[in-house]
């Protein structure tokens, strides 16, 4: 089944054509990635289901349901989590607590007025976001402000934050940059570990060629806004159209 | 206890004693003393101190939490007071009524301007609050002058129907608030030597309900509604993709701080039974605004201190004129001595303004944080010496 359905999206900048004609369909329980040149218009396709931008044209569908017109919280609550290019984690607060946030989306909905209770004795939400943290290996930093841990660790906590949800579609923007190597095939790891324990569908945008080939089913070339093929990873390698407007540079190492 | 932590309620019971003891704690020069206009201890400043620390504590829960910053929160403090003047006019001279209603009624006002104001964020949020509440103002103070009293303010009148307190004779006089037989200016002194302290019912109210409002603060700090409120302000996109609505999250934390604006509004007019349009002047929402940041924003007692440095600066130090001062000076050679008032005097009386701005801005560039964090960091120079001392160097908390 196809749990994600782009559409003959189009986006404009001004001038800028960002998106053309972009058709894009995710089967389920798969791992997409979407590849492609600076300025491709990668995040800006990602912009586009999430609810942060809404496209000139064109239609996305999710499980069915399209997304356009959604306010961003109730695309969250429809099953689909976001990592951002620069890490979006709440900066003042600490990792634990970033971490019960979503946990309490999750379990509350959108909007819960639940002012009368303490935070600590909130145990299924605490338990839950331990879990997670330690399934990322955050769980010494969990009395740490957010703001203070490096960019590869805030991301870590990002994508963190997003699995804690448990979301039918995450969609990964860049996860490993800023990552020290280590960390990111610890992530590379922990993302093939979620694959396989649970039905998720991902769909990863990334520079880095290992961990695309390390984890992607399906991939998708991108270049100035329109999507040049689409295919599985061994014969995305040897693309021609793709080696010349993407890989030229980095298949030669 | 009461659902608190253990530092928490270590916190409230200091308030609460702070409270309690307030008539001695800020009466302690003798009386006829040079000093004894440094005395906070009278009723009607004591007073003051609770009431606008309640109005300061609410401010916060908005303004501390979410960081947005409404600049018209002096018009729901208005509201709650003309709400409770009509009901002692209406109903009766008992403060419970009139404190319901006002509650009640700043929160629909909040609803109404809240749900108008949050549609923007920033400046523009803080613009349209000080947009509405001029607007109040304005109407208050003409256009509505049956239900406000306009210039004059609404006042009491002898023949006010007062339904429930129907049958009491008032022997002419117009009565004065009270609750359930005891009037809120009814006061005891104590006379201890050369100290005079003086014990007011009105005051003790007030404290009262300043603790169950502080201590409704800190279970909203401690809730999971109050962690929402600081994502918000922390980074109000990422909790929109996690799954939050955040504008009721906002809608509500407006409502609350609303509602307490209201109780004190309504505790004012029951120390002082009259509401004027001026107390929903912009510079009235200004001042809780410099209250709360003076005091610490987004701690819990910071509010509280703000409050009463500003009230205390407002009464004592805009009470002292020249002729104290030469007083003071009367030690010093006469040209010296002129120099000195002279150099001082623009500081006091009606000068109070300026060094409250004087203070407020060393305060905001040398202590972010606030009174609370001077008081943490003069805490932690102590803390440090010990532990040098002792030879064991703590390492820094993660986080600090
Ligand atoms: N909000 C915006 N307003 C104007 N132009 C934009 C906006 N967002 C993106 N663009 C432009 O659209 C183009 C596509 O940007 P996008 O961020 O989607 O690229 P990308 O493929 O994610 O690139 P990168 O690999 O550098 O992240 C770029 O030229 C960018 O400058
Ligand atoms: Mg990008």
């Amino acid at each position: 089944m196809k749990i994600l359905e782009v559409k003959d999206v189009n986006k404009r900048f001004g001038g800028l054509k960002a998106l053309s004609e972009v058709n894009l369909s995710v089967e389920e329980n798969t791992v997409h990635a979407i590849i492609g040149p600076n300025g491709a218009g990668k995040s800006t396709l990602l912009n586009c289901l999430v609810g942060k931008l809404i496209p000139d044209t064109g239609s996305v569908m999710f499980n069915g349901q399209s997304v356009l017109g959604r306010a961003p919280h109730e695309i969250n609550q429809m099953g689909i989590s976001r990592v951002f290019q620069t890490p979006e984690i709440f900066g003042d607060l600490t990792v634990m607590e970033n971490m019960m946030i979503p946990c309490f989306a999750k379990r509350d909905g959108a909007f819960e007025l639940n002012a009368i209770s303490s935070v600590q004795s909130q145990k299924d939400i605490i338990e839950h976001a331990e879990h997670v943290l330690d399934d990322m290996n955050m769980l010494d930093k969990r009395h740490m402000v957010a703001s203070a841990m490096s960019r590869g660790d805030k991301r870590r906590l990002e994508i963190g934050m997003c699995l804690s949800q448990e979301p039918r579609l995450l969609l990964l923007d860049e996860p490993t940059a800023g990552m020290a190597r280590a960390d990111t095939n610890n992530t590379i790891d922990l993302l093939k570990e979620i694959k396989s324990k649970r039905d998720i569908t991902i769909v990863i945008i990334e520079h880095d060629m290992h961990v695309v080939f390390s984890l992607a089913e399906r991939i998708t070339v991108l270049a100035q806004g329109t999507p040049l093929v689409e295919d599985t990873p061994e014969n995305i390698k040897g693309h021609p159209k793709v080696r010349e407007a993407y890989l030229g540079e980095s298949s030669g190492h | 206890m009461f659902g608190l932590d253990k530092k928490d309620t270590m916190l409230l019971l200091l308030v609460a004693a702070l409270t309690a003891l307030a008539p001695f704690l800020l009466n302690p020069f003798p009386e006829g003393s040079a000093l004894a206009q440094f005395n906070a201890g009278y009723p009607d400043l004591m007073q003051r101190f609770v009431i606008f620390g309640i109005f300061a504590i609410g401010f916060n829960i908005l303004f501390g939490l979410t960081g947005y910053l409404s600049f018209g929160h002096a018009a729901f403090l208005g509201v709650g007071s003309y709400a409770a003047v009509w009901m002692f006019k209406l109903l009766s001279m008992n403060v419970l009524p009139a404190i319901v209603l006002a509650v009640v009624m700043s929160g629909l006002f909040a609803l109404l301007i809240g749900y108008v104001s949050l549609r923007r964020s920033g400046i523009y949020f803080s613009i349209l609050t000080l947009a509405f509440a001029q607007m109040m103002f304005a109407l208050a103070y003409s256009v509505l002058t049956p239900i406000t009293g306009g210039e004059t303010g609404l006042q009491l009148a002898l023949d006010d129907p007062r339904i429930l307190d129907g049958g009491v004779e008032t022997g002419g006089n117009i009565p004065v608030p009270g609750l359930f037989g005891m009037e809120m200016r009814d006061s005891v002194q104590l006379e201890l030597g050369a100290w005079v302290f003086t014990f007011n019912f009105g005051y003790y109210f007030a404290a009262v309900v300043m603790l169950i409002a502080f201590y409704i603060a800190i279970r909203i700090f401690r809730s999971p509604f109050g962690m929402m409120l600081r994502a918000i302000k922390a980074n109000q996109q990422r909790l929109n993709y996690t799954g939050l609505n955040t504008r009721p999250y906002t809608l509500a934390a407006f409502v609350i701080s609303g509602m307490y604006a209201g109780l004190a509004g309504a505790l004012m007019a029951s120390m002082d039974p009259l509401a004027g349009a001026e107390r929903m002047f912009w510079t009235a929402s200004g001042e809780v605004v410099l209250m709360t940041i003076l005091g610490g924003v987004g701690t819990l007692i910071g509010p509280i201190l703000g409050a009463g440095a500003i009230k205390y600066m407002e009464n004592i130090i805009s009470k002292i004129n020249s002729d104290i001062l030469h007083n003071w000076f009367a030690f010093l050679p006469d040209g010296l001595e002129d120099l000195l008032v002279t150099l001082v005097y623009p500081f006091i009386g009606k000068g109070w303004h300026l060094t409250l701005g004087i203070i407020f801005m060393l305060v905001v560039i040398f202590l972010p944080g606030g009174l609370v964090e001077g008081g943490q960091r003069v805490a932690r120079l102590f803390k440090s010496k010990k532990t040098d001392s002792s030879a064991a160097k703590p390492q820094t908390e993660p986080g600090e």
